[in-house]
């Protein structure tokens, strides 16, 4: 069972990790300078989850967070691919709307886990959606707004509506073993939270006009695989960054 | 001219989508004051003002802005311009004319001494 544990806080926790990088590269690049700081300090929540769910590995006597964060090898982490993705050219649509279809989906999940047959678990999902609240609301807010506002916001937000809705709808792929946590009742099937995360995002995403098509499967293909230590092509560079002071410095504290 | 910082490494210059172009009208952001509460049916103190583009993105952006670094149960936001204000050169408004020092927390300084002075006045003498 603890196997099972570990891909699924993993799952959850690689998440936040890696979102958590990629949004706070956005400091000091932010659109205006409020955006910047409140966009910056989601990111910092999010990298704070991260860590609060390896510590709930590491009270099992499994790996440290910072172990976990900064030691493992690429095929080790069970992040989705909508996670890994550069910023690119800075399109401050696509950090938008990223963090739309994340925090969805972290609200949908952790919703679930409040329920969650693993006690520390279902504590910890209470206490995380008090963060998660804020950044649900600052990410429909935005994208209300900017989906109502001028003709170049429209096509940018569809743009990268477009191009992330594929990977957005990976993030809920079948996990290894997932039948045997299902029959746990540490979660509901990852078919049944895509279905609740769809009925969160699409409504918003209609009333805007900005309803994308359902990926098909080869849409999908090259996506596949971030719950079974697949790796996108972004990962290895991301993950270079991240450990640079790690790997210069194995005795660093921070 | 290369930069040390991997920020600015990703963010190729030539990507950016600055310009020194005039602003459009409306285009710079109005301005909130930002009031918090630091206890449940506390006042409200001002800490502050920011940019937003309208009355809901105000009190998203105010919360990260006034929020994080003490407590807070409470956000208030209202546009800049929706406030009032005295001129300085009206300031001579708030000199009182003649002597009102009592008025001022030290002028009730005293007034325990006063009224138990009195009191003993009104006191029957000692037969």
């Amino acid at each position: 069972m603890i196997e099972a544990l570990e891909i699924l806080l993993l799952s959850l926790a690689d998440d936040d990790l890696l979102i958590g990088h990629r949004e706070a590269e956005w400091i000091g690049l932010g659109p205006i300078l409020e955006e910047d700081i409140a966009f910056a300090s989601i990111a910092q929540d999010e990298t704070g989850h991260a860590q609060a769910y390896y510590q709930l590995l590491t009270d099992l006597g499994l790996p440290t967070p910072d172990e976990y964060a900064f030691k493992r090898s690429a095929s080790q982490f069970r992040s989705a691919h909508l996670v890994e993705l550069p910023n690119f050219d800075y399109d401050y649509a696509m950090a938008l709307v990223r963090h739309f279809f994340h925090d969805a989906a972290e609200q949908v999940r952790l919703e679930a886990l409040r329920q969650s047959s693993y006690e520390p678990l279902a504590g910890l999902a209470e206490r995380l959606l008090r963060e998660e609240k804020y950044h649900w609301m600052h990410a429909h807010t935005w994208i209300r707004r900017l989906g109502r506002s001028t003709e170049e916001a429209h096509f940018r937000l569809r743009s990268a509506i477009d191009q992330l809705f594929p990977y957005a709808w990976m993030v809920f792929e079948e996990l290894p073993m997932e039948t045997e946590m299902v029959e746990a009742g540490w979660l509901p099937p990852s078919s049944e939270l895509r279905q609740r995360w769809l009925e969160k995002v699409m409504p918003i995403l209609e009333s805007l006009n900005l309803a994308p098509t359902f990926p098909s499967e080869d849409v999908l293909l090259p996506m596949r695989g971030g719950r079974h230590g697949l790796r996108s092509p972004y990962f290895d560079e991301l993950y270079a960054e991240m450990t640079e002071v790690s790997s210069a410095d194995p005795d660093a504290e921070w | 001219m290369s930069s040390l910082d991997p920020r600015i490494r990703r963010a190729e210059p030539d990507l950016w989508r600055f310009s020194t172009r005039p602003l459009e009208p409306l285009e710079h952001w109005q301005t909130y004051e930002v009031f918090t509460l630091r206890t449940r049916g506390g006042h409200a103190q001002h800490v502050g003002s920011l940019h937003a583009p309208n009355d809901e993105m105000a009190l998203i952006l105010a919360k990260e802005q006034y929020a994080r670094r003490s407590p807070c149960v409470a956000l208030w936001v209202v546009p800049t311009a929706a406030i009032l204000w005295t001129r300085p050169e009206e300031e001579d408004i708030f000199q009182p004319a003649t002597d009102k020092s009592y008025r001022e927390p030290q002028g009730y300084l005293h007034t325990r001494e006063r009224i138990e002075k009195y009191r003993d006045r009104l006191k029957p003498a000692n037969p």
